[in-house]
Parts: C-alpha cells; structure tokens; sequence
C-alpha cells in the first residue's frame, strides 16, 4: 500500500518536499493501476470515442448517448474481481453499487444492471462452487433491493480462474438530456459528501485491486447496503430535479483521495476540505483513513451555500449523512486540513494525473505452436456427447442464476433474459438493447482476433432482436502488465477491438481496465469483456414461438476454426487449434440483411451462433420453444467438412433465422441481394432434435429429456454437487 | 376517485404502480411518503412492492411501524380498498391488517418468474370482474413470498373466504398454494405477485387482459368508467 520507489522520488521532484504521511496515502491511492490506469492509458485513445450520438461532458464516469426526442442513455462497465475473489458476497454486490453510482452520477437513473462472472471448473473445484453461488447471491441482494433489473449477462468457467474470480457489472441509465449534470464549479461553491458514513473498510481498496492477490485482506473488502445505495438514487434525483446539484462524482476507488483530486482537476480548481467535516463510521479514524476508505454508497456534491438548505432537506427526508466538507477554491491545490492543521496540500493536476508508463511487449511464446492439433478420439454416439454438452456448466441453461434476480421490476422488460438480448422499452417509445460477451479461451488462442469475436457476438445478439449497435463498453482484464508478454496480448486485443470499432464506426462509451489478475497458479487468460448498446426505432418483433412446419435457415459460413471451442476444451481437454475470424465485410453484409429481415416482419426468431455451435445453438431454438427440429448437415453451407467440425464449429458471424415457410422468397430476396452465403437447413416440427448427413441420423435427441438436463444441471452442479450426464 | 400509493424508503414498485395507475388506467394517483398523513378524500390505497428499510429485521416489519400506516388502519376500517403488493402485503402482514406471515421461499432464493394465479374469492373490490377459478398469468419477484398460518388461522381463512389468489402450481412452498388473501370484510387485500408488472401488452409475454381486471375491479367497485 505504498508508491514504488521511483515514483516516491517522482512525487518529492514535483512537489520540491518530502510528501506529509497523508500525502503519500492519497497519492498512492490515486496513482495506482487501478485509478490511474498508468499503464494502459497512453494505448486507450486508439479506441474511437466519437460518434454522431455520444455525447461528451467533463468528469462524467459514464458514457452518453443521445436516444432522440430528447432522451439520452447512459452506459458504464465495472469489475470487481480482487475484492470478489477473497469475499465474494460483498465484493460482487458493492460491484454492483459503484457502477450504479457511475450511472447515477451524470443525472440519469439507472435502469437495468448486467453480470459477467467468471470463476474456475466447478465441476471439480468447490472453492469455485462457492465463489459462484455467493457472487450470485451478492448481486441479487444488491439489485434486487436497489429496484433496477438485471436483464442480461453471462457466466463461464475455465481452469485458469482457479481460486480466483471475475466480476464484472455493466449498467446502463436512462434520463432527459436536459437534466444531465453539466459539472462546473463557481465562486463560493461548497464540497458536500452525502450518503454512508465514512468507515475502515475497503482502505487501501484501490491498491488491493492493482496488486497481485496474495494475501486474503478481507478488510480491503467494501461492505454492501444496498437500502441506504437506494435511498441515495432517489435523494440525488430530486437534487437533480430540484437544481441543486454543480457538479458530482460517486466515490468509489481510491474514496475521498480520487473523488476530490479528480473533480478538482476535470473541474481546474481546488478544493479545500476539512476531514474533522466527514461523518464517520468510528470516532477514532486518521485522516489518512479517513481519506482513502472506500466505504460505498457515498457521492461527492458541489452545491452553492443558498442551494444546500434544500439539499440538507432531502438528505433530511431520506434519512442520509450531508456533510459539508470543503469549499471550492480557485487554486488547483488539493488542500485537506484536520480542523486547522493541514496535513495535505498538492496540486490536483500532480495527484489526478500520474506519469503514464510505456511497458514493454512481446509475443508469448505460446502462441507460435498453439494452433497446432493433435489427433481426437473417433466420436462413436454423438447423441450422448450432445447431452454431455448441454450439460456442460457454460452450455446449461443460467435460468438458476437469473432466476434470483429481478428482472422486471421498472416495467421496461419487453424480451426477457434467457435469449440472445434483453430488450428494454424507452420512454420515447424505442426499444433498447444490450449484450456483454466475452471469450477467454478464444483470446488466450488469439488475442486479436479473440477480442473481435467478442465484440461481434455482443454485437450478433443485439442484431438478433432488430436493433443496430450504436455504442460498445469495453472491459479489458489481463494478468500483470510488467510482464511483457501480457502486455502483448493486452495491446494485440485493444488493436483488434479498435479495428473493428472503427470499422463498423461504434463507438467506445465507456470502460475500464483490470489488470494484476493473477491467480495462484499463474496469470488468467486474457479476458476482455465488450457490451454492446442498441437501438430499435419499433416495438420488436422477434422472438415469436415458432410452430410446426416452420423452417430453419442458416446465414454464413462454418468453418474450420475450433481452437477455443466447448468441443475441443470440454469434450477433447484439449487448448489449441486456429480461433475463429471475423471478417468484416461479411459480418457486415450478415448484421445488415438479419436487420432488414426483421424490420420488414419476416422471421419469428433470429439466434446467433456461438458457444457450442450449430449443434448447441440449434437445441437451443428447440428447448426455448419447445418443438423438435430435423437439421441436415451436408446443406450448411461453408468449406467440406468432418461432421464433428461442423456440428461444433464457433465460427462468427453466423445467424439461425426460423420463419414461416411463406416468406422463403422474401427472405431469400433479401440475401441474394447482399451476396449473403445462407441455405435453408431445418424444418421445425415433432419432439425430437435431429441432425443428419447425407441421409443418415447423426444426433437423435429427446426435446423433453435434452430440455430437464439443459436446465437443470447447473443448480444440480452447485447446489447438490451432481453431475447431471 | 383517487388512489393513494404510499412509498416507505426503499419502496421500489411505487413508480410502477403510478405508471399504471395514471398511464394505462387514467386514474387519480398521488405519492404518499410514509411520514405524510392520508387525507380524508382517498378512495383506495395502494402498498407497493420494494424493499422497505431494506427488509432489515423481517421484511416489512419495520415499514408496519411508519405513521401512515395508523391512517392506513382507519380506511381499513372504513371499508376503503386497500391493496398491498408483494413488500406491500409482507408490511399489511406485519401491521396486522391481514393473517398470516410470508416466510422465505422453499428455494431459499429470491425468485423472479412467470406463473398463474387461480381466482379463489370474486367478491373483493379487486376482484369483482373475475370468473372464479379465472387464471391470471403474473410474475413474481421476493425471497420471502411462502405464505404460512397456523391451523386455526387456515381454517378461518377458508370458512370466511378469505383466499383471494392460489399459484397454478407449487411455486414456492406456500401453504395451499396461497398467493394473497384478504381481511373478514374482504376491502384489505395483500398479494405476492406483481399486477403492476402484467396489465401491458408491450411487458406481458402472455396474456395481458386477466391481470388488467384486478384494475378494473377497482373501477368498478369506484363506479369509474373506461
């Protein structure tokens, strides 16, 4: 919990003094990885961040979208994976908290929450049965009791999250343009901090979270009130209403340390503040604790005197602490004083801006033989492997972990979880619609192309319920950057998802970086993490219950890229292989006919291909919908090859799209049009999942059968430690 | 007519519930904050759902100790339409307006899901417009929704029909499958599932129009038209 050596020497430079102990505290909070972003922030602004419908705003931690008719939409992405790992109740709920207070800070109300979890196998590890279950829990209670609904997310395991979890909580808001904070500061303006007290847990947080986790410091961990987190959204949106508020920022990393250095300096101004003011948890706290705690549901206000009489009187109604503790100066110092004595005075620019690093990198040696193959076992029952996938915990069905989140409450939930993408509805009468993805084992294959798939496949589910992408949040989790070859693979995925990002012109909103994810048996697979946001101008029209009769298409082309797939690492054991590509053109020619097909009213369904397959996505159309379906193989259109390859395939860009046979020729229409490969390969119908090639039955699956063991192994797994095939 | 929806800190159904009332059935509505009193001129009042004092203790049992809830026991009295949801039945249990208690869920989970309600009781002012044995689908969305009374309370609550709602199925371990019940006069009514979150076609997968007559009971029952 100290600067580095080089960095101590940096500070006494710029400062011409030896820093006072509450200096070196807040410093070191604020220039840590975790706030400072030291280490990635110089390769960041590669990402395109402008776009017709960004909008952008001073010392704003959420991004903004303009939605039209005078609405915006705010979006953000957090993670939480040090403090999760060690207590992962409090860490994955106060996940939750901070990004909440992200959204709620740019005067938007938050109005749906996203999970990514990730933890190792726990078919066989029962540290990771228990982290799993407890971080479910923790966000449940949290959002549950804040009223915001959890509309989507997703969950996976993998060896290489042994003893060690990732949490990662996206939100997005929902307000009027007009009633944004435009941040500013005038002449006589007052620090107010309202919410929670002030107490010793979380200290040190923020280099907790940019260290390796050796230690278990459960005291790093922030302790969740979601009841007083809820009182705070409702206090700050009156304020909002009211026009009290100048400027706010929520605390989370780094507590009173960032949030005053970093208003000071996007404000330019200085702020003195006094930490005898702050109200407190415990009588006997330093000012160092006082200033670098991270206890949660707090948010730093600039207010003028004549305004605070109101604000004091809805923290009054809610029943929340409002202290004044500064005043705004005009001097760009960050001056704290303990009563009269000051115990820390720097300029906000050296405590907000650390010196960026320039690491080195280099290309893992693992790579060069990693798309290797080795030689499989011939599958001689592929029905039964079938189940064993569906049983598999990243294919079974996450209905137990949505299943305890609300995910209706706010009255917005048009499409429920459970399908490609929640969609919610909008005041102005759009449609909104989100997904975050992530791939680990196919970005540990390949970095690059790795990230890309994760930010199409965010992008596929959202196209499958008719919206268009309109801005993406990324969240880039990587092991320690000193070592070069991460870094390597930290800056090939950035390029990677720039590229795309440029290409397909979203733009990047919002997101974050989580490095130090080190576990005891070495550094996780590169994990970033892409939310898209879309748009839909009217009611959806997909997903419809398909019925008999109805046919089954296929859009793209399978190919011969299983490197990172279920079928190679859960079937086979086996890591290796090529990682699907995503080439651009066509992934664009594909978004594009999928949302012209749904606007013209043509399909009941669209569902994008990925985790397991063809074969996995199929039975998922099925058991959803519950009715049978006969797939032929030799039609999946595509290079020739084994059916095992086919079946289990994660090539991207590839859309199922099930429909009423009388619109074949429309359909068709439309794709011939946009030089689309695509062929008509099933039939709906009957209460058997079938695939056959050439005639012959390949898979003969009981939709009943395949549909209890796809929702019920997960729960079987974690609850009473069964293995369900 | 004009419904009063009362908020407690951390109600979190209550712009719901105003949503609803005002947007889709063009009633009267207004916010009550818990310290607030109840005028005279209210026709029914709403307990929407949330987590009322972050259901600290046992959920609802603080929010039963607020100062409006002493209004709210005089238009019980009255005979006035009182319809408390999900947290808002937890707080009428609690206050002692309505048998019984809501323990937590068999799961031992929160639950959020679709199911079906069986109307049980047509008489009360939420209800009127129901067939008996009428099936609303519905979700629901609490950790503590398992109705539980004693012997004497069940048998008192079926001699005087005082079951409103049943679940289709086995939900989450509630006695007999209850979902909601009402006061001897049948004007109180406590029900765990969500109404609020089903009367719109744009949010209800299934079927809108049974849980929109929950609705128009009261209308009704209020003489107010379409």
């Amino acid at each position: 919990m100290s600067l580095e050596e080089q960095e101590l020497a940096e500070l006494k430079s710029k400062i011409g003094r030896d820093p006072t102990s509450t200096e070196l505290q807040i410093v070191a909070a604020e220039w840590s990885e975790h706030c400072s972003y030291k280490s990635s922030k110089r390769h960041l602004k590669m990402l395109p961040m402008d776009g017709p419908l960004v909008i952008n705003e001073k010392g704003y931690d959420s991004g903004v979208l303009d939605v039209g008719d005078g609405y915006v939409v705010t979006a953000h992405i957090e993670s939480h994976n040090h403090p999760s790992a060690v207590e992962p109740y409090g860490g994955a709920a106060t996940g939750v908290g901070g990004v909440i207070r992200d959204i709620l800070s740019a005067g938007t109300r938050p109005i749906a929450i996203f999970d990514g979890l990730r933890f190792g196998d726990i078919e066989t590890d029962l540290q990771a049965r228990w982290l799993f279950k407890n971080a479910v829990t923790g966000i449940a209670d949290y959002g549950n009791c804040l009223g915001i609904p959890t509309i989507g997310g997703e969950v996976e395991f993998d060896e290489c999250y042994k003893n060690y979890a990732l949490v990662d909580v996206a939100a997005l808001g929902f307000g009027k343009k007009e009633n944004l904070i435009k941040n500013h500061a005038k002449k006589d303006d007052i620090v107010v901090l309202m919410g929670g007290s002030t107490g010793r847990d979380g200290i040190g947080g923020s280099q907790f979270a940019s260290d390796s986790l050796e230690s278990e410091d459960r005291s790093a961990v922030q302790i969740p009130d979601p009841f007083i987190e809820k009182l705070i959204i409702e206090a700050v949106l009156q304020a909002r209403n009211d026009g009290l508020i100048h400027a706010m920022k929520d605390l989370g990393g780094g507590g009173l340390s960032c949030a005053i250095s970093e208003t000071a300096d996007a404000l330019d101004i200085g702020i003195e503040m006094d930490v005898d003011k702050v109200h407190t948890r415990e009588s006997d706290m330093t000012p160092d604790e006082i200033m670098v705690s991270e206890s949660q549901e707090r948010m730093l206000i600039v207010t003028s005197k004549i305004k605070l009489k109101k604000l004091e009187e809805i923290c009054k109604k809610f029943r929340i602490g409002c202290s004044v503790i500064g005043l705004v100066k005009f001097d760009n110092q960050v001056h704290i004083k303990k009563g009269e004595k000051t115990v820390a005075n720097l300029s906000a620019d050296v405590v907000a801006n650390a010196t960026l690093l320039d690491l080195p990198s280099k290309e893992p040696s693992y790579l060069k033989t990693i798309e290797d193959e080795q030689k499989f076992k011939p599958i001689s029952d592929y029905s039964a492997l079938m189940m064993k996938l569906l049983a598999s915990p990243n294919i079974a069905s996450k209905i137990w972990v949505y299943g305890q989140y609300d995910h209706e409450v706010g009255i917005r939930t048009v499409v429920k979880p459970g399908t490609d993408a929640s969609v919610l509805r909008l005041d102005n009468g759009k449609y909104l619609s989100a997904k975050i993805d992530g791939n680990p084992k196919q970005c540990y294959i390949n970095p690059r192309e790795g990230a890309i798939g994760c930010f199409e496949e965010a992008c596929r589910n959202v196209v499958c319920t008719g919206a268009k992408p309109i801005g993406m949040l990324d969240h880039l989790q990587f092991g320690n950057p000193k070592d070069p070859e991460i870094f390597w693979t930290f800056l090939e995925s950035l390029k990677g998802l720039t590229d795309f990002a440029k290409f397909f012109k979203i733009p990047c909103v919002g997101g974050k970086v989580s490095l130090y994810n080190e576990t005891p048996t070495g550094s996780i697979k590169p994990t970033p993490v892409i939310g898209v946001i879309g748009l839909i101008d009217k009611k959806p029209s997909v997903p419809q219950k398909i019925s008999q009769d109805d046919c089954l298409l296929i859009i793209g082309d399978t190919k011969n890229e299983l490197g990172g797939s279920e079928y190679f690492e859960y079937i086979h054991k086996f890591v290796g292989g090529k990682c699907p590509t995503v080439n651009f053109e066509d992934s664009k020619k594909h978004m594009t006919s999928v949302l012209d097909i749904i606007d013209k009213n043509l399909i009941k369904s669209a569902h994008d291909c990925s985790k397991g397959g063809l074969a996995v996505a199929v039975s998922e159309i099925c058991m959803t919908n519950q009715i049978g379906c006969k797939v032929s193989l030799d039609k999946v259109p595509g290079e020739k090859l084994d059916v095992d390859r086919i079946l289990f395939s994660e090539s991207h860009s590839r859309y199922l799209l099930s429909f009423d046979k009388k619109n074949i020729s429309m359909i068709e229409e439309i794709l011939k049009k946009n030089k689309v490969s695509f062929e008509q390969i099933g039939q709906f119908g009957g209460n058997q999942i079938q695939f056959t090639n050439a005639s012959k039955l390949i898979i003969d699956l009981d939709l009943k059968k395949a549909h209890e063991i796809w929702l019920h192994a997960l729960p079987n797994l974690v609850l009473h430690g069964k293995k369900s095939v | 007519m004009k419904v009063a929806v009362v908020v407690f800190p951390g109600s979190n159904c209550d712009r719901d519930m105003y949503h609803v009332l005002t947007d889709v059935f063009h009633l009267n509505a207004e916010y009550y904050w818990h310290e607030k009193e109840l005028p005279e001129n209210i026709d029914a009042v709403i307990l929407p759902g949330g987590f009322s004092y972050g259901d600290r203790l046992r959920p609802g049992v603080i929010a039963a100790h607020s100062p409006i809830i002493k209004d709210v026991k005089k238009m019980a009295e009255k005979g006035i339409p009182i319809l408390g949801v999900c947290n808002g039945f937890q707080i009428l249990v609690e206050s002692g307006l309505l048998p019984g208690v809501l323990l937590k869920n068999e799961s031992l989970n929160f639950m959020c899901k679709w199911t079906n309600l069986i109307v049980e009781n047509n008489k009360t002012p939420f209800t009127n417009q129901f067939k008996l044995d009428e099936r609303i689908p519905i979700p629901i969305a609490n950790g503590d929704g398992r109705y539980y009374a004693d012997d004497e309370t069940m048998k008192k609550l079926n001699q005087k029909n005082q079951i409103v709602f049943r679940y289709s199925e086995v939900v989450n371990g509630s006695a007999d499958r209850i979902a909601g019940v009402c006061n001897e006069d049948g004007n109180v009514v406590g029900m765990m599932p969500h109404p609020e979150r089903a009367v719109e076609s744009d949010i209800n997968p299934i079927d809108n129009k049974p849980s929109s007559l929950i609705f128009e009971s009261l209308m009704t029952k209020m003489g107010v038209t379409k």
